[in-house]
Parts: C-alpha cells; structure tokens; sequence
C-alpha cells in the first residue's frame, strides 16, 4: 500500500463520518422563527367578515396560501400604519413567492370602519392586502377567539382611538394558526419567517 | 513564639482568603457566561381555572420579566389547564405552548388581560459583557439560586 493510499483509507472514513455529523445536525436543528411559535398548532379559527374587495371574509378563502392576519383600525396614528408598511414591504421583498402571502387586516373599529373606508386605506400600503370588517357582536367574538385585546380610549382632544393587541398571526397554508410575531419586528423578519413556513 | 507562629497563621490564611476571592472574582468576570437552557419558563397548573372560579387569586406571570440575551432569552408559556387561557401576549390551548424568542434588548409591552393592569412587560437586557456585568449577573443568579433552594426547604419542612 503506498502512502497516498494509506492517506486516501484513513480520509475517506473520516470525510463520511464528518458528513454523516454535519447531515445528523442538520437534520436536528430545525431552523426556528423569529415570531412566537404555538406548539402544537391549532386550526385557527373561521370567521365571516365583509371583505374590502367586496366578497365574504374568511380563511377558508385562503387556504393554500400562508395568511398574515393583524387587527387594527384605519384612525389609528402609529401601531398600524408601521404593521402594514412593514407587511407591504416583507411581499415586496419576497419577489414571486409574495403571491403565496394573503394580507387581511381586521378592524377593531366597527363604527368607523366599513368595507370602503378599509379598502381605501389599505391601498395605501398593497392593492392587494383585503381588510375586514363586520357587526361589533361578529368581530368581538372574533378577537376573543385569537386572544385579541381591543379597548376604546377617549382622546383629550375628543373622539376616541383604540388600544388594541399588535401582533400578527402567521397563518400556514393549512389554516393552522402557528405563530404571532410581536409589533416590533422589521421587514426582514417576516421574510424570514414567511420562507420557512412556504417551504414546509 | 507560638504567638507569633499563630499571628503568621493567622496572616497567611487571611491571605490566602483574599488570594481565593480574587481568583474567584476574576473568573466570575471573565469566564465566558452560558445557561443550561435559554427557555424561561412559566406554566399555568392543571385546575387554576377551577381555583380562579372559586374565588382565589392566582398570579403565575408578573407584571414584569427580566429576561437576557443570549443566556435566557425564550420566554416558554405552557398551558397546562384544561381551558384555553390567556396567558401573556397569546391565547394558549390546553396542553399547548408559546415560545417567544428576544433578539434584540429592549422592553417589551403586550396587552395581557391575565394582569389587573392589562399590560404585561419583558425587559430584555443586552448579554453582560466580561467584568464587572458578567460578575454582577452571576452574583443575581446565585441570589436566584438561593431563593429557590430556600424555597424548596421552607414547602419541606412546612
């Protein structure tokens, strides 16, 4: 046996032990989310709201696609504005994949809020993003089912805001409700996060 | 003479007092910090709804969590009641959990209507640099530690 062989006996285990460790890691580690990760998911829960582009709400519609699903109101100062923009600009950034992403932006403001006003605001951020609205009793039950918090603030300068919860819920192709990235999170984030749920 | 040999006794076991918290000053400031698990944990106990509905207070979150960078940075809310159940920022079912990841150091306010204020918060700090933080947070842990243990003493002989 000449010395290149001995080496190529003794590299050639060596590389395939290597290999085998570095696959077994990989394996392992499955690549976690930013957001906050429910194990194990559940099916997140239907609705029936009037959607912004004129038809029925509800996730059922969506199935297929991955859902982001925040709530808020269109008087709202800073906490939506910053969610949608930063929502607009993750699907800019996902390039092809931003057409297997669904936008749907509930309000937690019924008085104020109707299907027009909705559609009116989103298209401010993506002409693609479809708003919720509905009946107080339809949307209060709907928030208690997602644990959603909205609250009415009277303004010292009158009129009213809403306090209300910020975070976003990742919904996956299936409907299973399986994360909420907290208000905060920039755009890179959600890309981040969006990709591992579509390649799953 | 024996007097004076118990004085050198005496001194050099005080020096060498000082020699050992020094040493173990220094290694409490520069050895590199690292933590079993990053998870903070925080589990609501099987029938603490049925104890609510009968009239006791039950506190399992504070108003206020500290968490740490890179040390204890994943905030873990497990339901382990039989009734879905607000806990934090999420709503948790039955036998489910929440696991929420810190990267950046800040604080952190979600409405939680499981607190009387309706806001729960989450200090993130930075990661303790060596010296002085790093020495400062293993003095805390170990205050931590001891609370526990004490803790688990009291719930024994009590």
């Amino acid at each position: 046996m000449t010395v290149l062989n001995r080496v190529a006996a003794l590299l050639v285990p060596l590389t395939l032990a290597a290999t085998l460790a570095t696959l077994a890691v990989t394996v392992h580690a499955a690549p976690a989310l930013k957001a906050g990760v429910f194990e194990p998911p559940r099916q997140a829960p239907e609705f029936a709201l009037r959607g912004s582009d004129g038809n029925e709400l509800g996730l059922a519609r969506y199935r297929g696609k991955l859902v982001l699903m925040s709530f808020g109101f269109t008087h709202c100062a800073a906490v939506c504005p910053t969610t949608l923009a930063t929502l607009a600009q993750a699907r800019q950034a996902l390039g092809p994949q931003a057409g297997a992403v669904q936008v749907v932006f509930v309000t937690v403001d019924p008085e104020r809020d109707d299907p027009a006003q909705l559609k009116a605001y989103l298209a401010a951020f993506d002409l693609s993003f479809v708003g919720g609205a509905g009946k107080p009793e339809v949307l209060a039950a709907m928030r208690k089912n997602y644990g959603v918090v909205a609250n009415k603030v009277p303004m010292p300068s009158g009129g009213y805001a809403v306090d209300h919860t910020s975070s976003i819920f990742l919904i996956d192709r299936d409907g299973k409700l399986r994360a909420m990235m907290p208000y905060g999170h920039d755009a890179r984030d959600f890309v981040h996060d969006i990709k591992l749920l579509l390649a799953q | 003479m024996t007097k004076r040999w118990a004085r050198r006794g005496g001194l050099f076991l005080l020096v060498w007092v000082l020699v050992l918290a020094l040493a173990a000053a220094g290694w409490g400031a520069l050895a590199p910090l690292t933590a079993e698990s990053r998870d903070a944990l925080f589990e609501i106990p099987a029938g603490t709804w049925a104890r609510r509905m009968a009239g006791d207070k039950v506190e399992i979150l504070p108003d206020t969590i500290r968490l740490t960078l890179g040390l204890n940075d994943v905030l873990l809310l497990r339901n382990l009641d039989d009734v879905p159940q607000v806990f934090g920022p999420a709503l948790i079912m039955p036998g489910q959990s929440f696991r929420l990841p810190f990267e950046q150091a800040s604080t952190y306010s979600f409405a939680c209507t499981a607190h009387a204020s309706g806001q729960m918060n989450v200090v993130v700090d930075p990661h303790p640099a060596a010296g002085w933080p790093a020495l400062r947070f293993r003095w805390y842990r170990l205050q931590g530690l001891a609370r526990t243990w004490a803790g688990r003493v009291s719930e024994k002989t009590s």
